[in-house]
């Protein structure tokens, strides 16, 4: 039988994938934070989900417990992630890595390795 | 809700969330992509509650969706503000890599969710630790088994979790310029006089005081705590601030340092003590509960701090 562990939990595995796939692919420093955050909360989804696959549908509240530790942790890291995006665009100007101006489409960027304006 | 509806639900509950969490990465417009995220952070609090966490859904509603939120939202604001004047960046952050890469990535995201789906649903079946959290419950000073472990059973990580708060707010200090060192931490706030956002800062702390201090309360009995509370306090502190009603404390103000080392202090203090009669970090049945409580509350106002500061940043660059 279909439980709701079941759909999060392959929901979470889904969304795993969908944000390593962004993380991957999105060169703004911000939006690779986003898909990083996706990334996290597939892997809460898909340990709670784990967690909850009982007849009886009471969630072990160990996983519960790590998971809240989680979230509150990952909004420390994407803190601190912000800050170090908006540090690095005060100093280069630009909200994407340098590497990542070169191997996206049309080549290296002219603007792409100038020496920041500070 | 139950058999059909209840399937349903989750299913369109589950289309939802993967559908948000799409357009938070794949929109052209940074703001935009924010704005989806946030909705994704509701859509899964809700999945949550069908996974019958209630107290990671109360976390994952004021963290997921609710500070993060503030948080990145502040973000874009402030990277327009430092991008703009340059100019043609944009082109550049809004280009991706070739089709063929594109692809291949395609690829390996979906063999990985593919991977993990086959692996969760091969799982064997496992009681897990829900029998020994029950069995030891009445000796845990707390009669919600999340708060037992959080607090009591794995006492461990939530204190070295507060630490990593700590940890992270002095990481994100000490990216600030020596010269705006000692001013007041992030963005300027400017809120009209009796625009919507100076009356919601008078109307909404009122409630927010109460529901925040309610569930660190509720907490030792009930789904809530020192996280979920914390997090609507600090909540309530940036809606004051931003509204205007109370100033942005300065970085170097003792006060405010004492109030975001007192958590982890009370915390290991007790745990010491613990250790002195036995075992680091114990807590003796009899007095287990007064102690709970004394560390929520510590740890109440150090989260809701530390939170706080963290959203709002480093100090706005002085022009």
């Amino acid at each position: 039988m279909i439980t709701s562990a079941t759909i999060f939990g392959l929901c979470g595995a889904a969304l795993i994938g969908l944000g390593l796939y962004g993380f991957v692919t999105q060169v703004h420093l911000l939006r690779r934070l986003l898909a990083f955050n996706v990334i996290g909360s597939g892997i809460f989804l898909l340990f709670g989900a784990t967690a909850a696959r009982t007849p009886t549908g009471a969630t072990d509240p160990v996983p519960q417990a790590l998971i809240i530790t989680g979230i509150v942790v990952a909004l420390a890291a994407t803190a601190l992630g912000v800050g170090l995006v908006l540090a690095y665009v005060r100093i280069s100007g630009k909200a994407c890595l340098p590497e990542d101006a070169d191997t996206i489409d049309g080549g290296p960027h002219p603007s792409s390795h100038e020496d920041p304006p500070e | 809700m139950t058999g059909i509806s209840a399937l349903g639900f989750d299913l369109i509950l589950a289309a939802l969330i993967l559908g948000a969490g799409l357009f938070a990465i794949t929109v052209r417009d940074l703001f935009g992509a924010v704005v989806f995220f946030i909705v994704y952070g509701v859509f899964v609090a809700i999945a949550w509650l069908r996974l019958g966490a209630i107290d990671v859904a109360l976390t994952e509603a004021a963290l997921g969706a609710g500070l993060t939120g503030v948080l990145l939202i502040g973000a874009v604001a402030r990277l327009s503000r430092v991008t703009t004047p340059a100019g043609n960046n944009t082109s550049d952050e809004m280009r991706r890599p070739p089709a063929g890469a594109r692809l291949a990535s395609m690829v390996v995201a979906g063999s990985i969710s593919g991977v993990l789906g086959w692996a969760f649903l091969s799982l064997p079946d496992s009681t897990g630790l829900r029998d020994a959290v029950a069995d030891n419950l009445a000796v845990s000073g707390s009669a919600n088994p999340v708060t037992a472990v959080l607090i009591n059973f794995r006492g461990w990580d939530t204190l070295l979790e507060s630490v990593v708060l700590l940890a992270a707010l002095v990481g994100l200090w000490s990216l600030a310029r020596d010269r705006d060192w000692g001013r007041r931490a992030g963005l300027r706030q400017h809120a009209r006089p009796g625009g919507v956002m100076a009356t919601f800062g008078r109307l909404l702390p009122p409630f927010g005081l109460l529901l925040g201090v309610y569930l660190v309360w509720a907490g030792s009995s009930y789904p809530g705590g020192a996280f979920q509370g914390g997090t609507v306090l600090a909540a309530v502190w940036l809606l004051i601030m931003m509204a205007g009603l109370m100033p942005v404390p300065r970085m170097v103000s003792v006060g405010l340092r004492a109030v975001l080392v007192a958590g982890p202090l009370v915390f290991l203090g007790i745990g010491i003590a613990g250790a002195m009669a036995g075992t680091f970090l114990g807590l003796p049945p009899t007095y287990a509960k007064p102690l709970i409580l004394t560390i929520e509350a510590a740890l109440t106002l150090s989260i809701a701090a530390t939170l706080a500061l963290l959203v709002l940043g480093t100090p706005d660059p002085s022009p």
